[in-house]
C-alpha cells in the first residue's frame, strides 16, 4: 500500500537541506509519494527509514519474471479489483503443458506449435507465452530429457512441474539459463524446492491445497529462506472454487497489504472439467479474475485465439484506447479511379474497415480521422466524428489532388452527416456506405462501378 | 498463519425481477423466471447473498435469418423457419427465456406490419411454455408502434419489451404500463445514461420492479472490455445502494458475438484461429462467461452447444447457493 506525503516525511531526517533538489523534506515527501523521485535522492535517509520506506512502497503483489529472454513473461505488481478504477498492468502469461510421458516427438511438435503461434489482431501479433512440462513419469532423466526437447524446439519461458527436488535439479540443470518457473513447493519439500529457487535464481510457485492459513505459512517460510519471487497456486480447481479465492487473493493484497499472499497466482483450467470448451469458460474467468499464469491442458488455435483476445480488451488501459495514426492510407495499389472511404482512428475501426476494404479486392483510399480513439458511433455521438472534423481532413490529408472524382463513403452509422458534409465540401458527393465493416466487399463491389 | 478473509458489507443488493406470468397470474406461461437479488458481485457465495443464477434467453428471430454464420445455420437446422418450432427447440435445449427479435419489422427490409409480427410473437406463446423477452428490429423510430401492438396482444403475459431508448421510451413504458409488461432500457456503454433513462422510465410510472437494463454488448474483440466496465460500475453502484442502478442487466452476448468476422467468415479462415465453428462457439462462450463475470443476470445465446456449456458454467457457479 503507498504510503502518503506526511507519512513518508515522519521518516526523513527533516533538516531541509535541499540537497535531493526540493525546498523541504516535506517538499520532497510528497513528490516521493507521488513517485515522482527516487529515495535515494536524500543522501541522510538512515537504513532504518529507509527499509521501512521501501517495504511499504513495495507493491502490494510482488512482480514476478518468469524466463531470461525477450519473451519472458512479467506477472503481478496489480493495483485494482477492477480495470475501470485504473487498469490492469500485466498481462497473465497462458502456457500450454506438456507430459514428460509423451513421445519426444509429440513433446516436440506441441513446443515448436506453442512457440510459433501467433495471431494478429489490431494490427498487433499475438501469442503464447510459454510451456510447462509435467514430471508425470516420476522419473527424473525422463523429466530432463522432456524440458530438452521443449528447449532445443522453442525459446519460450518454461514451466517445471514436479513435486519431487531430485527431478526438478536434473531438469533445472537443462533449463537453468532460461529462468523457469518452479512448480511447485509444498509443505513436505519446501526446504529443497527454496534451495533450488535460490542455487538457480529462479521464481518459485508454492502450492498447498489445505487453505489460504497454510498457504501463508508456507509462503513466510520460503521467504524466510531468502526466496523473494514467488507464486501461488492455492489448489482451487473448478469455476467457483477458483473464482471465489482468487478474488481473496486480490483484496487480501490490494486491501489488507497482506505480504504473505501478495504474489501472482498460477491456474490449471483444464484440471476436473469435462471437455476442452469447459476448461476454454474457466480459462476465460481467470484472465477476467485475477490469474498471473494460465496453464492450458493442450494447444487449440480455436482456444488460444479468445483467450488472447480477451486478455488484449481486458488489459487494454480503459483511458488509452488503442489507436492508429489519423491520415491517408492506400489499401493496395490505390489509384485515381479507387474508391475512397472514411472512418475513425480507433484502432479495432481502422482495422475491420481496413481488412474488409482488403478482402473486397478493391484498391481504395481510406482516410481516418482523429476522433480520439473511439469508433464510429461513439465518436459520432462525442462530437468527434462530425461533417466539420471530416472535411478538415479531406482538406489537410490531400486526398484532393488523388482522388479527381470527388467521392467520399461515409459509415452506415453516420448517415445523417451527409447532408451536411455536402454543404462543408462543395462539389464532393456524399455517398453512404454500410454500417458494419463486414459488409463492405459486397458494398464495394456493387456500389463501386465508377 | 491466520489469515482472515476480507469480505465486503455492501449496503445495497439487486432488485429482483420476475418475467413472465401464469394463469393464475393473468397469464399463459408454464413458469416464470426470477433474477437478481444478489447482494453481491456475481458469484462470491462466501460474501452474500444469491438467491437468482443468472439465465439464459435463446434467441430465435420472427423471420428466416439469411446472413447468419454457417456453423449457426447448420447446428440450428430448418427451425430457423418456423419460430414456433424454433422456440420449442430451444425450450428442448435448456433455455430459460425466449429471446425474440422482430427483425421482420425492419421498414427496410420485410417491412411486417406490427400487428401480423404480434401475431408472431403470439403464436410462440403458444408454442412454448417459457417467458419471453421481445426485441423490436424496426429502428428506434418504428419500434414503439411494434412493441405497442406486441404489448396489447399479449396482455398480462409479463414479457420484457425492449429496446426502449432514450429518444423512444415514453410509448414503449406506457405500452408495459398499460398492458402488465417489463421494459428494457436501452443506452450505448454509460453508467450515467443507463441510470438516466432508469429514472426517466421510473417517472412515466412503471414501477422499478419492471425494469431490466440493456447497457449494450460488445463481443469479444469488439468492445467486450467497455461493456465489462460498464456492466461491474453498474452492479458495484447497486450494491453501494443507488436504487436507480439496482436493476437486473441483460447482455446480447449471442447476437454481438456471432456478428463478429471471426464467427461469421468461413472463408479464408487463417490458420492461427483453428477450427472454424470451434471458433465461433468459443467465441460466444467466452463473451457469455465474460459478461456473467462481471455482473450479466441474463445472457442470450444462439447456438445449442453454447447454451449447454453456459448451462453447465452457471451450474458450476451456482451450486449451493
Amino acid at each position: 500500500m503507498a504510503l502518503s506525503g506526511l507519512e513518508i516525511y515522519k521518516n526523513l531526517p527533516k533538516t531541509n537541506c535541499k540537497e535531493c533538489g526540493f525546498p523541504t523534506c516535506l517538499a520532497f515527501a510528497m513528490k516521493l509519494a507521488a513517485k515522482g523521485v527516487e529515495l535515494s535522492a536524500c543522501p541522510y535517509v538512515s537504513e532504518a527509514a529507509k527499509q521501512a520506506l521501501e517495504a511499504a512502497a513495495a507493491p502490494p503483489i510482488r512482480l514476478v519474471t518468469i524466463g531470461a529472454d525477450s519473451r519472458k513473461i512479467e506477472v503481478g505488481n496489480e493495483v485494482v479489483l477492477f480495470r475501470h478504477e485504473k487498469t490492469f498492468y500485466h498481462q497473465p502469461g497462458i502456457v500450454v503443458r506438456v507430459k514428460d510421458t509423451e513421445p519426444a516427438d509429440q513433446i516436440a511438435k506441441t513446443a515448436k506449435e506453442v512457440g510459433g503461434y501467433s495471431v494478429e489482431r489490431v494490427g498487433l501479433q499475438l501469442t503464447l507465452d510459454g510451456i510447462a512440462i509435467e514430471n508425470t513419469s516420476g522419473d527424473p532423466a525422463k523429466f530432463a530429457a522432456a524440458v530438452k526437447a521443449v528447449k532445443d524446439t522453442a525459446t519460450v519461458p518454461l514451466i517445471l512441474m514436479s513435486q519431487d527436488p531430485k527431478a526438478m535439479e536434473a531438469a533445472l540443470e537443462v533449463a537453468k539459463d532460461g529462468k523457469p518457473l518452479i512448480y511447485a513447493a509444498t509443505s513436505q519439500n519446501w526446504q529443497e524446492m527454496a534451495g533450488l529457487a535460490k542455487k538457480y535464481s529462479a521464481p518459485l510457485a508454492v502450492y498447498s491445497k489445505d487453505g489460504l492459513d497454510q498457504l501463508a505459512e508456507l509462503t513466510k517460510n520460503i521467504a524466510g529462506a531468502g526466496v523473494a519471487d514467488l507464486m501461488l497456486d492455492p489448489g482451487a480447481r473448478g469455476m467457483l472454487d477458483s473464482l471465489q479465492m482468487m478474488t481473496q487473493l486480490r483484496r487480501l493484497a490490494l486491501k489488507k497489504n497482506f505480504r504473505a499472499l501478495g504474489y501472482p497466482i498460477i491456474t490449471f483450467p483444464g484440471e476436473g472439467v469435462d471437455s476442452l470448451e469447459e476448461e476454454a469458460a474457466t480459462a476465460a474467468q481467470h484472465v477476467a479474475k485475477y490469474a498471473g499464469v494460465i496453464v492450458l491442458n493442450s494447444f487449440n488455435p480455436a482456444v488460444a485465439y479468445p483467450l488472447l483476445t480477451e486478455r488484449l480488451n481486458l488489459f487494454t488501459d480503459p483511458q488509452k484506447p488503442i489507436q492508429v495514426e489519423p491520415k491517408l492510407y492506400a489499401i493496395g495499389e490505390a489509384n485515381e479511379k479507387s474508391p475512397l472511404l472514411v472512418t475513425t482512428n480507433f484502432s479495432l475501426t481502422y482495422f475491420s474497415v481496413a481488412g474488409e476494404v482488403e478482402n473486397s479486392r478493391i484498391p481504395a483510399w481510406l482516410l481516418v480521422t482523429d476522433a480520439e480513439g473511439m469508433s464510429v458511433l461513439t465518436a459520432w455521438a462525442a462530437g468527434k466524428f462530425d461533417a466539420e472534423k471530416i472535411a478538415k481532413a479531406v482538406k489537410s490529408s490531400g486526398v484532393e489532388q488523388k482522388v479527381p472524382h470527388k467521392k467520399i463513403i461515409i459509415p452506415g452509422y453516420v448517415a445523417t452527416l451527409s447532408g451536411e458534409l455536402e454543404e462543408e465540401l462543395p462539389g464532393w458527393d456524399i455517398l453512404v456506405g454500410t454500417r458494419e465493416a463486414v459488409d463492405i466487399p459486397a458494398y464495394l463491389r456493387s456500389a463501386w462501378s465508377a | 498463519m491466520a489469515v482472515e478473509i476480507p469480505v465486503e458489507k455492501w449496503a445495497g443488493k439487486v432488485r429482483e425481477v420476475t418475467i413472465g406470468a401464469t394463469a393464475s397470474e393473468g397469464g399463459t406461461r408454464s413458469k416464470t423466471v426470477t433474477v437478481g437479488g444478489e447482494s453481491t458481485l456475481p458469484f462470491l457465495q462466501f460474501e452474500g447473498q444469491l438467491p437468482h443464477r443468472p439465465v439464459i434467453a435463446v434467441e430465435i428471430h420472427d423471420a428466416e435469418p439469411t446472413d447468419w454464420s454457417p456453423t449457426l445455420l447448420g447446428a440450428l437446422g430448418d427451425v430457423v423457419k418456423d419460430p414456433a418450432a424454433w422456440a420449442k427447440k430451444a425450450e428442448e435445449w435448456g433455455a430459460d427465456l425466449i429471446f425474440m427479435r422482430l427483425v421482420s419489422t425492419n421498414p427496410d427490409g420485410e417491412n411486417r406490419k406490427p400487428e401480423a409480427a404480434a401475431e408472431v410473437v403470439k403464436s410462440v406463446l403458444k408454442a412454448v411454455g417459457l417467458p419471453l423477452i421481445v426485441y423490436g428490429g424496426a429502428g428506434i423510430e418504428h419500434n414503439p408502434d411494434v412493441l405497442v401492438k406486441v404489448a396489447q396482444a399479449t396482455e398480462g403475459e409479463r414479457l420484457v419489451l425492449g429496446p426502449a431508448e432514450d429518444k423512444n421510451y415514453r410509448t414503449i413504458v406506457a405500452g408495459c404500463l398499460a398492458h402488465g409488461h417489463i421494459v428494457s432500457a436501452f443506452t450505448p456503454m454509460d453508467l450515467n445514461l443507463a441510470k438516466q433513462l432508469n429514472i426517466l422510465v421510473s417517472d412515466v410510472g412503471l414501477s422499478p420492479d419492471r425494469i431490466i437494463v440493456d447497457p449494450n454488448t460488445g463481443a469479444l474483440g469488439y468492445g467486450l472490455e467497455y461493456c465489462v466496465s460498464v456492466i461491474e460500475r453498474l452492479r458495484l453502484s447497486a450494491l453501494q445502494g443507488d436504487s436507480m442502478t439496482q436493476m437486473p442487466i441483460i447482455s446480447l452476448a449471442g447476437e454481438e458475438s456471432w456478428r463478429t468476422k471471426e464467427s461469421k467468415v468461413s472463408e479464408g479462415v487463417p490458420e492461427a484461429w483453428g477450427d472454424f465453428a470451434e471458433l465461433g462457439l468459443i467465441w460466444e462462450t467466452t463473451t457469455a462467461t465474460t459478461l456473467l463475470h462481471s455482473g450479466a443476470d441474463i445472457v442470450t445465446l444462439r447456438h445449442p452447444k453454447s447454451v449447454a456449456l453456459i448451462k453447465s458454467v452457471i451450474d458450476k457457479l451456482g451450486k449451493g447457493a
